[in-house]
């Protein structure tokens, strides 16, 4: 296996594999600046969201974490932050001129859109333009933060692309690559197996009380449509008959030799190498949306049925293994394991295909849902606004 | 050709990995972790990526695949037959 990839060296530090000079509204209100900003600056990226107004306590924490996570990510060489007014979004743009990399910030009150697009977009360019002259260079691989998260599986994700994500992560493991894998519902019937692969007695603590939480919060609100949910009518269509069957599948990603490091909240960002457990939705855009906004710069997403997903600045690298989905939706599909329900590919071959495609990836190839255009950014709701 | 796959040793279930089963067909599958060979004849028609009973089910029984609990059976499965939504539900919610 290959021990470096060629990424961009930011002044945190940290390496990203994409230079996005990103255009991030801190609320609703702020996106349609934002969007006028990016078309008027080609070559920017423009995040709308829907929300930012009236949030309180951890949900607006969070709300702050995602948006300077999203912006300090090291896929991100630059950021402009608009927001309807100053206070809130001078909080976005300190939160991410803590890694170093240029940041501004407009707010929209006492201006109006006209001169917040005009004054935000002379920044954008300058940004731009100095972004377009950075250059990348060698790194050594354990500067490189992998997540994973699966979608619209079936049962071939079980036993074909799942297996395959973890065949990767054992091999990537030993070189100190920090890694993540999230899902908090969806380890349900497969709960004690994650436990038992806990590195230490407090870890193993820290995930039984996240899941044991979630847990809570499902049985609060659950109602008889839960069964169409988890499992998704998707995956219901492609085989998969009960949460834990679907847990049993989801558990295969973290392989069969790397231990659980640690567990971090939405979009907290870990503080040394290894596999981490994220407490998370298992809804698909909002769990990748919360690995970007964690620092993770490649993504591997299995999917079995043909989930579509993408994100704004985390590279999703889709691998399938059912031969109908590879057939029928083969312009999502980077990496095909269904070789391995044939026996004609190993799950070591397999688990190698994988990787090949991460460096390549890592090194610049645009995957699926990059050239497909896919960026769902999709920010995790913990309750009701003010 | 193997047209469904088996974890491991001792699951109750198989997951069909081919398009167009149809009942009556002898079907050849693959016990992936033990790497051995196992033979059933299907008697339903299944999907890809669905499973067949491996053995007769009666409601109560539990349902093992990867070696783990994956829900209780409602209503009696006939070995060879399709094992879904309709014969098998979750312990769990």
């Amino acid at each position: 296996m290959q021990k470096t990839f060629w990424g961009y060296k930011r002044e945190n530090g940290r390496v990203g594999v994409r230079n996005h000079v990103i255009v991030l509204p801190v609320d609703d209100l702020s996106n349609a600046a934002a969007e006028a900003v990016a078309n008027n600056i080609k070559g920017t990226l423009a995040l709308p969201h829907p929300y930012g107004r009236l949030q309180f306590g951890a949900d607006l924490d969070l709300h702050f974490r995602t948006l300077i996570g999203t912006g300090a990510n090291p896929n991100v060489a630059a950021v402009v932050v608009i927001g309807i007014e100053e206070g809130w979004t001078g909080r976005v743009v300190e939160g991410i001129a803590k890694t170093g990399k240029p940041v501004a910030g407009f707010g929209i009150e006492g201006h109006g859109d006209h001169e917040t697009i005009r004054r935000a977009s002379q920044k954008a360019r300058e940004f731009l333009q100095a972004a377009s002259e950075l250059r990348r260079e060698e790194r050594p691989l354990k500067e490189l933060w992998v997540s994973t998260k699966c979608g619209e599986s079936d049962t071939t994700s079980g036993c074909g692309a799942n297996p395959t994500v973890g065949n990767a992560f054992d091999k990537l493991y030993p070189h100190g690559v920090t890694m993540v894998f999230g899902e908090t519902t969806e380890l349900t019937g497969g709960e004690h197996l994650v436990a038992a692969r806990c590195r230490t007695e407090e870890v193993r603590k820290k995930f039984q009380f996240v899941f044991d939480r979630y847990q809570e919060v499902i049985n609060r609100h659950k109602t008889s449509d839960l069964s169409e949910s988890q499992p998704t009518k998707g995956n219901i269509a492609g085989g998969l008959t009960t949460i834990e069957e679907k847990a049993l599948g989801n558990i295969q990603k973290i392989g069969r030799k790397c231990l659980v490091d640690g567990v971090i909240d939405k979009a907290e960002m870990p503080d040394a190498p290894g596999l981490w457990f994220m407490d998370s939705s298992s809804a698909a855009a909002e769990m990748v949306t919360l690995c970007a906004a964690s620092g993770f710069v490649v993504h591997f997403f299995p999917t079995g049925q043909g989930n579509v997903i993408g994100n704004p600045i985390l590279p999703v690298i889709k691998l399938c293994a059912n031969p109908r989905t590879v057939r029928t939706m083969s312009e999502h599909v980077d990496v095909d394991v269904s070789g391995l329900l044939r026996k004609e590919l190993t799950p070591d071959q397999a688990g190698d295909k994988l990787l090949e495609c991460m460096f390549r990836t890592a090194n610049g190839r645009l995957t699926a849902a990059e050239a497909l255009g896919h960026r769902e950014f999709v920010l995790t709701r913990l309750y009701e606004s003010a | 050709m193997i047209h469904f796959v088996v974890h491991e040793e001792g699951d109750g279930v198989g997951v069909v990995v081919v398009e167009g089963v149809k009942s009556g067909q002898p079907l050849e599958g693959w016990i992936m972790e033990d790497d051995k060979d196992v033979r059933v004849t299907a008697k339903s028609d299944i999907p890809i990526g669905h499973k067949l009973a491996l053995r007769d089910y009666q409601p109560g029984d539990t349902v093992i695949k990867y070696g783990v609990d994956i829900g209780k059976v409602v209503k009696p499965i006939a070995k060879g037959e399709h094992l879904h939504v309709h014969n098998v539900k979750t312990k769990r919610w």
